[in-house]
């Protein structure tokens, strides 16, 4: 249903030009939770914003249903059924998280319905649907509520950017529960997540490993994950450091 | 009595589609075109006919006086004195606004001079609407004038609306409180064009408990002007915060000027002013939604002034 060709990203300043991802080919299938992992800092949060069109590659194509999306816009893309989570969710002061959920779902529902969608993302929807999207709400609300605008936006391409970022240990506890009921539930489009967690690639059909701007692998879960535990992409950062000593030593 | 547009006015300023229940008077280009009275408020004209007087007896609970004012002639220009007493332990709502259509090519402007005297455990919700329509090269002007005396331990809520469709507005408004008083003021301000508008606010905390809360939320856009002048003065041990939050657009110009003046020890007074132009994030996050750009900003904006 997604097709990258070739794909590549290059940013530059007045010094340098840089490659932040280069020529990615990939394929996503119908019916896939797909789990997109790798090093901070190898591209994987600008292929999100590629696909969702925040971004525009340097070259190379984008396909979404057979049809070429590159020179589309972001409400184009929408519109055509792809959504999509950040991973630092927008404030917005004065509008409510209600507002944002109908403006989601493309239509007036109602306030029952938009509690369904909170419900789902594990919030109590009386106390949060006249909220105000601001401030005073905090990352691991925040968070819910984006995946909560996602589902109720129910296309075919889903892609969530880092869902674990910002959130502390216990409440990830809980949203993990969000995306394996969606995994169990996927009857016709896709799901793309960003993750570090391993309880999100446990549960993918299919990872894609990249570092470095590259698709270094992408297999089934069986091929990849036993191989990725315990490389780079799944250690810390302190053990990465000390392997990096022990490499140039 | 009223003809179509002054009920259109009417409804933006006062969300009246009919009579009000309760008391009134309404005001049509210059003259008195409405007005009913209760067994608790009494609205008569000023003996000089500058305008008329409300007195609100000790003890009315739950009822609204309105006293929209409509001007759908072009050219009319007038200034209008009214005055509130508001009984002691009242509990009211009083709704003014005033709507101008101007279609001619002279300039139509109303300025409302309001006067409120709140009586000791008063309670009062004041709401005042503004609203400017009409496609004439006359320009459609406002001026309105409050001053607000509260006695101890009253309270008053103002919520003062502009959203379109005004070309020029000076706000001026002035309030004193006594111990325990409380003031609230909620201003929602939309500029657009080459309209400017101003507000001068000026409250003066004089008794010990006094306390209020001025926060005024505006969109400049075009090429408009607004200038927020707000000044709190603690005389008293009492506590006061005043706030401005803009959204600045296109190729606007906003002045936001909060000051605060203790002349007590234990005045605890705090200001914050915010001006800035619509996230990118924020309009990006809600095209990914299937908003266009220009729907995507709208929404900010009703948002940001609901």
């Amino acid at each position: 249903m997604l097709e990258l060709k070739d794909v590549s990203f290059e940013v530059s300043d007045d010094k340098e030009q840089k490659d932040i991802l280069r020529n990615i080919n990939l394929k996503i299938e119908e019916k896939k939770f797909v789990v997109i992992t790798g090093p901070n800092g190898g591209g994987k949060s600008t292929l999100a914003k590629l696909i969702a069109g925040i971004q525009k590659p340097t070259s190379g194509r984008i396909y979404f249903d057979g049809e070429d999306i590159t020179d589309r816009s972001i409400t184009e893309r929408a519109k055509m059924g792809i959504s999509f989570a950040f991973q630092q969710p927008v404030r917005f002061k004065g509008i409510q998280v209600l507002d944002l959920i109908r403006m989601a779902a493309g239509k007036r529902v109602s306030a029952a319905d938009a509690c369904e969608y909170l419900s789902e993302v594990g919030l109590c929807a009386k106390d949060y649907i006249n909220r105000e999207v601001n401030a005073s709400l905090s990352g691991g609300e925040l968070k819910r509520i984006e995946i909560a605008t996602v589902l109720a936006r129910g296309t075919r391409l889903s892609v969530f950017d880092e869902p674990e970022a910002g959130i502390d240990l216990w409440s990830f506890q809980n949203l993990i529960q969000v995306f394996e009921r969606m995994q169990k539930r996927i009857e016709h489009g896709s799901i793309l997540i960003i993750s570090h967690q391993e309880r999100i690639l446990n549960i993918a059909d299919e990872i894609v490993v990249i570092s470095d701007g590259k698709i270094v692998q992408h297999d089934t879960r069986e091929a990849v994950l036993p191989k990725l535990l315990g490389t780079a992409s799944a250690v810390g950062v302190c053990d990465r450091f000390y392997q990096g000593r022990e490499e140039k030593q | 009595m009223l003809d179509e547009i002054q009920r259109r006015l009417l409804e933006e300023v006062a969300d009246l589609h009919e009579v009000p229940e309760g008391a009134y008077n309404i005001r049509a280009n210059g003259q008195m075109a409405a007005r009913n009275t209760t067994a608790n408020i009494d609205i008569t004209t000023k003996e000089d006919g500058s305008g008329i007087n409300i007195r609100i007896a000790p003890g009315t609970r739950h009822e609204s006086v309105h006293i929209p004012v409509v001007l759908s002639q072009s050219g009319i220009k007038e200034t209008v004195y009214n005055d509130f007493y508001i009984g002691e332990g009242s509990d009211v709502v009083i709704v003014a606004g005033c709507g101008i259509d101007n279609c001619g090519n002279q300039d139509s402007e109303h300025d409302g001079i309001h006067t409120f005297y709140v009586g000791k455990n008063a309670k009062v919700k004041y709401v005042e609407k503004h609203y400017g329509a009409g496609d004439g090269r006359g320009k459609r002007i406002l001026n309105p004038g409050t001053k607000v005396y509260m006695e101890e331990n009253s309270y008053m809520e103002m919520e003062m609306v502009q959203i379109k469709g005004v070309d020029s507005t000076v706000r001026d408004t002035k309030a004193e409180l006594a111990e325990g008083a409380k003031l609230i003021v909620r201003e929602r301000l939309m500029t657009h064009g080459s309209q400017t508008a101003v507000s001068d606010y000026e409250v003066k905390l004089n008794g010990e408990g006094a306390s209020a809360d001025v926060i005024s939320r505006s969109v400049a856009k075009d090429e408009s002007y607004q200038k927020f002048d707000s000044r709190i003065i603690g005389n008293a041990p009492c506590s006061g915060h005043t706030e401005c939050d803009a959204i600045i657009m296109d190729k606007a110009r906003i002045l936001a000027v909060p000051q605060l003046e203790a002349n007590d020890l234990d005045a605890a007074l705090i200001h914050e002013a915010a001006i800035g132009k619509i996230a990118g994030e924020q309009i990006i996050k809600l095209m990914t939604l299937g908003l266009t750009e220009e729907e995507a900003e709208e929404q900010i904006v009703n948002g940001f002034l609901k």
